[in-house]
């Protein structure tokens, strides 16, 4: 979110205003009380299009600040639920530009994009004036030192009563960029203000998971606990690699790949059964024991939209015999709280064995069926109440 | 024949003093491959017997290839140690490395990229990965954890991001078998492409046609497509994985997330099948789709 991406900025000294998160329409007046003057009320969600969707208004005094935070918090975004607000002093800006650094995985290489024409509006500017739009190839192994940023600023074409600002900028943005593992550090809009000060006046910074798991521990605070999905919340915290969908069935399977490709043949099947869908992505990757596969049918039977399961297991390294002694297993453990059809398909390693595992415990909910296009018919068809 | 790896393949692992590193090393000694040593600093001078073979671990990638002639390594080694260990293997000129590790951070992966890159002694070097199942030239050698025993030796080519879908794929076909079988990973960034795959592939007298598994995210299938039109002559099936993820969301691999219009599984199949690739709707259509171009070669 904006003023998460602003506290990186000014740690790393990027030129910003922090200004102050409230969730509350009352303490929206009392921060823009002790401001004085206009401020700007801005939405916090992660989505883009804050200010066409009227997430983002100017208030001329304290009492409109309430007024607009009454407003905007709880609205939708982009599906997104407003819970926060942001209030800032509001700094009219001369002139807006364009910045970021991002990962151009294309060219496995870092792209820096500037534009001095127009900022928030940066890709209906790539479409009429692409030539205003410069894209300056980065070597992850040179990366970008006061020289490099001084022949970025000239090739964007800063004006010259802020270029050396822009220069110590796009320094700082880069350390933002490396030092924090960022895909993507965007300034938009990068403003010209009163008097040419630089500043960053909106922004955003997409961290990627792996380094955050590996070395920044501290980004785990970015996470917003009452953002997230409450299953998806639960998924984590017992280390699962779970994604909510809109869908009625559950799907649990082992390999990114698999289960992606999982969701869309349940899809496909579900053309003929209603038209149900997958209700989510779920891969217990390589370790389907027991007790992995119960807190992954949890989640997914606490999911209420979901009528029927289906467990799509490739026995590779994994033998099918565990998979299936994880499936007994987890029942077990469930008890009475099992209470949706389960379709499996095994297949691979050991298959015979975990096939007998299933065959001889004859659950009630448990069906097998052989290949993954037959199974994610008949968990379709349950799903759809038998049709 | 085959690609990138053969049975005069000698290998490596760093890290094979580890949990993953161990058993896989056994389950590699088992599928036939010549496994010549290991590497790690703090154990080295020392063995450790696996599947019944007592294997020398070094110090450094350098000392293992100067006694034992290695070409190629397999790194097992944690996320955080894996650039450093990806450099020290470049370093030493290893001609094929297979990086196995998930979870690495994708600015460590451009360093090492950008590495490759720098100078005509690190371009000498192939990565593979990272976070990938690595490779396998079934009947010959295996360097990666794709299982053996899935399927024997034939005319197709195989290459996938995904691991799993590599083993169903090889599944589905068992009874054709492969030329070699290459799990390139879902990283935003891997060192060996689809396209430089397909060229390999190509190229090799042995594959007669070639499976192609995507998923969404970035633009790889698409470039692949282009690369397929104007220097591919071997049929290539396809299949794409991912028609049903939301936009914004990662699916379980790093790089699997469609971002805007861009990525999209449906753009992938479309700029496929312009180049006159047949893509399955399922991995079994896929294999039905292959089964066809295989009867009628």
């Amino acid at each position: 979110m904006e003023y998460q991406a602003k506290e990186l900025f000014a740690k790393h000294g990027v030129a910003t205003t922090l200004g102050v998160v409230v969730e509350t329409a009352e303490a929206a007046k009392a921060a823009a009380e002790e401001m004085g003057g206009v401020t700007v009320v801005k939405a916090q969600v992660k989505a883009g299009g804050r200010g066409k969707a009227g997430g983002v208004k100017l208030a001329k005094t304290a009492d409109e600040a309430f007024e607009h935070a009454s407003n905007i918090l709880g609205m939708e975004i982009k599906g997104l639920t407003v819970n926060r607000v942001l209030i800032t002093p509001a700094t009219p800006p001369e002139e807006e530009y364009y910045f970021s650094f991002l990962l151009d995985r294309s060219n496995r290489q870092y792209l820096c994009i500037a534009s001095v024409e127009g900022g928030v509006e940066i890709e209906e500017v790539a479409k009429t004036n692409p030539d205003a739009v410069k894209q300056i190839p980065i070597d992850p192994g040179k990366g970008v030192d006061a020289a490099k940023a001084r022949e970025i600023a000239t090739e964007a074409k800063f004006p010259e009563a802020v270029f050396e600002q822009a220069v110590t900028m796009i320094e700082a943005l880069y350390t933002v960029f490396v030092e924090e593992d960022a895909t993507l550090v965007e300034v938009n809009p990068l403003a010209r203000l009163a008097g040419d000060k630089l500043e960053a006046l909106d922004g955003k910074v997409s961290l990627d998971e792996n380094a955050s798991e590996v070395r920044h521990h501290e980004h785990e605070a970015f996470e917003i606990k009452d953002e997230a999905d409450p299953l998806e919340a639960k998924a984590k915290a017992k280390g699962l690699n779970y994604v909510k969908l809109d869908g009625e069935v559950g799907i649990i399977g082992n390999g990114a790949g698999l289960v992606m490709s999982t969701l869309d043949v349940v899809a496909y099947a579900g053309e003929a059964h209603g038209g149900v869908k997958p209700a989510n992505f779920l891969d217990i990757g390589g370790g389907a024991n027991a007790q992995v596969m119960a807190d992954g049918l949890d989640v997914i039977l606490n999911d209420e939209q979901v009528k029927s399961v289906f467990v799509n297991v490739f026995g590779g390294i994994t033998a099918c015999d565990e998979v299936a002694n994880g499936i007994k297993g987890a029942l077990e453990i469930l008890g009475d709280a099992a209470t949706k059809p389960l379709v499996v398909r095994l297949d691979g390693n050991n298959v015979d064995k975990g096939r007998a595992i299933l065959d001889e415990l004859n659950h009630p909910l448990v069906t097998q069926v052989d290949t993954m296009d037959g199974a994610a018919d008949k968990a379709a068809e349950l799903a759809n109440g038998g049709n | 024949m085959s690609i990138y790896l053969n049975k005069d393949s000698k290998i490596i692992v760093q890290g094979i003093t580890g949990g993953m590193g161990a058993k896989h090393t056994t389950l590699m000694l088992q599928s036939g491959s010549n496994i010549v040593g290991g590497v790690n600093a703090r154990k080295a001078g020392t063995t450790v017997e696996l599947d019944g073979k007592e294997l020398p671990v070094f110090g450094t990638v350098e000392e293992a290839m100067k006694e034992t002639g290695a070409d190629v390594s397999v790194a097992f080694v944690p996320p955080a140690f894996t650039k450093d260990a990806c450099i020290e293997a470049i370093d030493a000129g290893i001609g094929l490395l297979v990086v196995i590790t998930e979870g690495v951070p994708v600015q460590d992966t451009a360093e090492v990229w950008s590495y490759l890159q720098s100078d005509a002694n690190t371009a000498g070097t192939r990565m593979i990965g990272p976070n990938c199942p690595g490779i396998i030239t079934p009947g010959e050698s295996l360097a990666g954890i794709t299982p053996h025993t899935i399927a024997g030796t034939g005319p197709v080519g195989l290459v996938s991001k995904s691991g799993t879908l590599t083993y169903q794929m090889m599944f589905e076909l068992k009874d054709y078998g492969f030329s070699t079988a290459i799990g390139i990973g879902g990283d935003p960034i891997i060192g060996t492409t689809h396209i430089d795959a397909l060229a390999a592939f190509e190229a090799d007298p042995d594959t007669k046609a070639i499976v192609m598994i995507g998923e969404i995210g970035g633009d790889a299938e698409e470039r692949a497509a282009a690369y397929i039109k104007d220097n591919v002559t071997k049929p290539v099936v396809g299949y794409v994985a991912g028609f049903t993820a939301p936009e914004g969301k990662t699916m379980g691999h790093a790089g699997a997330i469609v971002s805007g219009s861009s990525g999209t599984a449906q753009a992938k199949k479309e700029a496929l099948e312009a180049v006159g690739v047949k893509v399955g709707k399922t991995p079994s259509e896929t294999a039905a789709l292959m089964r066809e171009v295989l009867a009628n070669l």
